[in-house]
C-alpha cells in the first residue's frame, strides 16, 4: 500500500468567525495574508517531510473557503515538483468541469510532470456542490462538461505529431499543441473520484484508477462495481493499486496522545457542512429523483456513513470513536492504526492507496510532524507489504 | 389541431418532442408561458382567462412532464420550439402571455417573429441586462432558502410557503425537475440573454408590461426599464402582488390581460432602436 500525506491547507483562525457559512460567502477580510503565508510555508514543509519519510503527496483545491486556502492546486504542485526528490505528486483533484479552459489545465499538468521528472498523478474531480456558485459554470451540464474536458486533456497530452483541432459541445480550440509534452508515457496516471456506483462504472470502462473520499464502508460497493465492470469487459482483474481511499489519520505513541490529535483532525469533518444550505445542492448536481428525496427530508441528505455493522453515524456530531468505527478516521498507536487500516481495507475489498489526511484544522505543526514521523517509521513499512501479491508495481 | 382536453395537461408533439398542454375556454388563442415554478392545471388564473379566450398553457420542454431533448440548452431553443408550436397547430393572431421565465421566452419568441402574434404581455419578466456589470438585476434564486424566496417573490410570503416534507413524490419530482430546467436555461448568463435588449426593437406588436408592485426578484424599476426598451409598450403595476401576480391576484391579472387583448389594434410602424 502507498500512503499519501494530505492536508487541505486550511485557515483555521477564521473558522469560529463564520455566520453560518464557511464557504462561498465568508469574506476574505477574515484572511490575514501574513498568517496565510506562514501557513503555506508550514504546509509545504510538512510535504517536504513526507518526501523524506517515504510518503507520497496529495494536493487538492477548493474555492472561497477558510477550510482550504489552496485555490490553485497547480501552484503547490509546481513548488513541490521542484523541491521534493521522490514522492509521487497526486492532485486530487483538478476540478476540470469547473474550469473554463482545459487547455490551460493540460499545459499546467504537463509542465508539472516534466519538472518533477514524471512523478505526477492526475486526479480529475467533479468537485463538491459548494464549488458551483463560485465557478459559475452550469451545474446541470456539469458531467457532460467533465467528460469532454477529460477527453480533451488526455488527447492534448498524447497528441505529438501535429496540432489538432477541437470543436466540441463545450470547448473550442484551433491549434492544440502542448509544450512541453508530459514526461510519463503515454500520460501521467489518471484518478477519478466517486462515491456512486454509476460513476464507478464510467471510471472502470475507461480503465482509470478510482478514488473514494471518506466514504466509509460504502466504499465496498464502489470498488465492487469497478471490479464487476472490468470483468464484464473481459479485462484482467484490477489489482488493488487501482483503488484509493481517503481517511483521516492521527497517530500517537500512546492512545491518549493519538486521540488528542484525532479530535483536532476531526475538526475537518465536523465543519465540512457549515455552509449556507442553498449552496449545498445546486440544481442538477444530483438527479431529479435524489433532489426530490432531499426535499422530502426537508433539505437533508439521507445518511451515507455507516459503521461496519450498519449503524448510521453523523460525521458532524459523531464521536471520535464513531468516526473510527465508520472507517472515516484511523487513530491510535501505530499498532492500532495498522490494524484499523488493514481491517478496513480488507472489509471493503482491498485498496492499494491510502490518502491520509494527516493534518487538518487546528492540528499544530509539531503534532503533525510527530504523527507523520511515527506513522512513517512504524506503520508505513508494514503497509508497504500489505497484499503485495494483489498489487502490481505502481 | 391541439387535441381537446378537459383542462388537465395532455401530451402533444411538436417536432417529435412531447409536451403536456392545458387547454381551456374558447375564442382567440392565448398562449400562456409559465414561470420557472411551472403551472398547475387548477391555477385559478387559467379559469379567469378562459372567460374571454382559449387558453393554451403548455409545460415548457424539461418542465412538468414535458420531454427535454438533450440538445436543448439555450433560451433560443425554447423560443424556436414555441415558433414551431404556433406553426404546428396553425395558431394565428395569438395573444402571448408570459410570467417571469415565461416572459423571457415570450420576448425571445417575439424578437424572432411576430407573424402569428397579435399582442404580447410580459409579466415580471426576466431576460434583459439593465444595470452595470456589478449590479445584479435579478435576485439570485439559487442562493436563497425557500423561506427567503417566498419573502422576495410574494407580496404575502405565506402564499409561497410550502412544507416540502408534506408534498407527494409526484409533486416533489415536478418541483425538482422545474428547478433543474430553470437552471439549465438560466444559470449563466444568469436569467438573461445579453443580446436580447438590443433586439427588442423587433417586437412589432403592442405589448403590456405587467408588474407585481411588491416584486423583489425583479423590481418594478427593472420592469420600467424593460418596458422602455420595447417599441410599443405600456407599464402597469398590480397591487398586492409580487413576482407571480397571476398567482396572488389571478382575477386582476386576467382582467388586465383580457382588457389589453380587447383594445383596438394599432399596427406598430415606428421601429425604435434600443439606445446604444
Amino acid at each position: 500500500m502507498r500512503v499519501f500525506h494530505m492536508t487541505e491547507q486550511s485557515y483555521p483562525d477564521a473558522w469560529d468567525k463564520h455566520e453560518g457559512s464557511l464557504r462561498v460567502s465568508l469574506p476574505n477580510q477574515l484572511c490575514d495574508p501574513k498568517t496565510a503565508a506562514d501557513l503555506f510555508h508550514r504546509y509545504y514543509d510538512e510535504w517536504l517531510l513526507a518526501d523524506e519519510l517515504g510518503l507520497d503527496i496529495m494536493i487538492n483545491e477548493h474555492h472561497a473557503t477558510a477550510t482550504c486556502m489552496c485555490s490553485t492546486a497547480a501552484i503547490p504542485l509546481a513548488i513541490l515538483a521542484r523541491q521534493t526528490k521522490r514522492a509521487r505528486l497526486l492532485v486530487l483533484g483538478y476540478p476540470i468541469a469547473n474550469r473554463p479552459d482545459p487547455l490551460r489545465a493540460a499545459e499546467e499538468l504537463a509542465t508539472i510532470d516534466v519538472i518533477s521528472r514524471g512523478r505526477l498523478e492526475m486526479g480529475f474531480v467533479r468537485g463538491v456542490p459548494f464549488e458551483i456558485p463560485v465557478a459559475n459554470l452550469n451545474p446541470v451540464t456539469l458531467m457532460n462538461r467533465f467528460w469532454e474536458a477529460h477527453d480533451f486533456i488526455l488527447k492534448a497530452l498524447t497528441t505529438h505529431d501535429a496540432p489538432f483541432n477541437w470543436e466540441g459541445e463545450f470547448f473550442h480550440y484551433r491549434h492544440v499543441n502542448v509544450w512541453p509534452r508530459p514526461y510519463q508515457e503515454p500520460h501521467p496516471p489518471v484518478w477519478i473520484t466517486t462515491s456512486s456506483r454509476s460513476n464507478a462504472r464510467e471510471i472502470a470502462r475507461r480503465g482509470h484508477s478510482l478514488a473514494t473520499m471518506g466514504t466509509g464502508y460504502a466504499a465496498k460497493e464502489v470498488f465492487e462495481t469497478y471490479r464487476e465492470v472490468t470483468r464484464e469487459m473481459g479485462r484482467l482483474e484490477p489489482d488493488i493499486g487501482r483503488f484509493g481511499y481517503l481517511g483521516l489519520l492521527a497517530v500517537g505513541s500512546s492512545e491518549a496522545e493519538a486521540r488528542r490529535r484525532g479530535e483536532l483532525v476531526a475538526g475537518y469533518v465536523r465543519t465540512q457542512n457549515i455552509v449556507f444550505p442553498p449552496y449545498a445542492n445546486p440544481p442538477g448536481f444530483v438527479s431529479v429523483e435524489d433532489s426530490a428525496r432531499m426535499m422530502k427530508l426537508g433539505g437533508k441528505r439521507p445518511p451515507r456513513t455507516f459503521t461496519r455493522d450498519g449503524r448510521p453515524i453523523s460525521t458532524i456530531t459523531g464521536s471520535l470513536q464513531e468516526l473510527i468505527d465508520a472507517g472515516i478516521m484511523f487513530c491510535g498507536t501505530p499498532d492500532q492504526v495498522h490494524r484499523q487500516i488493514t481491517d478496513f481495507s480488507d472489509a471493503v475489498g482491498g485498496f492499494g492507496n491510502l490518502f491520509a489526511m494527516g493534518q487538518a484544522a487546528w492540528l499544530s505543526h509539531e503534532d503533525t510532524v510527530a504523527s507523520m514521523t511515527l506513522f512513517a517509521k512504524e506503520v508505513l513499512p508494514r503497509l508497504q507489504s500489505y497484499r503485495v501479491a494483489d498489487s502490481a508495481a505502481a | 389541431m391541439i387535441p381537446a382536453s378537459s383542462g388537465t395537461g395532455l401530451p402533444v408533439a411538436v417536432n417529435g418532442i412531447e409536451i403536456e398542454v392545458i387547454r381551456r375556454g374558447a375564442g382567440r388563442p392565448l398562449l400562456f408561458l409559465h414561470p420557472g415554478i411551472g403551472i398547475a392545471p387548477e391555477a385559478p388564473v387559467l379559469d379567469y382567462l378562459a372567460e374571454g379566450v382559449e387558453v393554451i398553457a403548455p409545460s415548457h420542454p424539461g418542465f412538468g412532464h414535458s420531454q427535454l431533448p438533450a440538445t436543448m440548452t439555450h433560451i433560443d431553443d425554447l423560443a424556436y420550439f414555441y415558433l414551431d408550436f404556433l406553426e404546428t397547430f396553425d395558431l394565428r393572431e395569438v395573444i402571448v402571455v408570459g410570467v417571469s421565465f415565461g416572459a423571457w421566452i415570450a420576448a425571445e419568441v417575439a424578437v424572432k417573429s411576430t407573424e402569428r402574434i397579435s399582442r404580447l404581455v410580459l409579466a415580471d419578466a426576466v431576460g434583459v441586462k439593465i444595470g452595470d456589470r456589478t449590479s445584479r438585476d435579478i435576485a439570485d434564486i439559487f442562493a436563497m432558502t425557500d423561506t427567503q424566496f417566498a419573502e422576495m417573490a410574494y407580496h404575502d410570503p405565506r402564499v409561497g410557503q410550502r412544507d416540502t416534507t408534506a408534498l407527494s413524490e409526484a409533486e416533489l419530482l415536478t418541483m425538482a425537475r422545474n428547478r433543474e430546467a430553470t437552471a439549465r436555461f438560466g444559470w449563466i448568463p444568469y436569467m438573461h440573454d445579453p443580446k436580447l435588449k438590443d433586439r427588442l426593437h423587433r417586437v412589432r406588436v403592442p405589448t403590456l408590461v405587467l408588474w407585481g408592485e411588491s416584486d423583489r426578484i425583479v423590481t418594478p424599476k427593472y420592469g420600467r426599464a424593460f418596458c422602455d426598451a420595447l417599441p410599443d409598450a405600456r407599464f402597469e403595476l398590480i397591487e398586492l402582488a409580487g413576482h407571480f401576480p397571476h398567482i396572488e391576484q389571478p382575477e386582476t391579472f386576467a382582467r388586465r390581460v383580457l382588457s389589453f387583448a380587447g383594445e383596438a389594434g394599432v399596427p406598430v410602424t415606428a421601429v425604435k432602436r434600443a439606445s446604444a
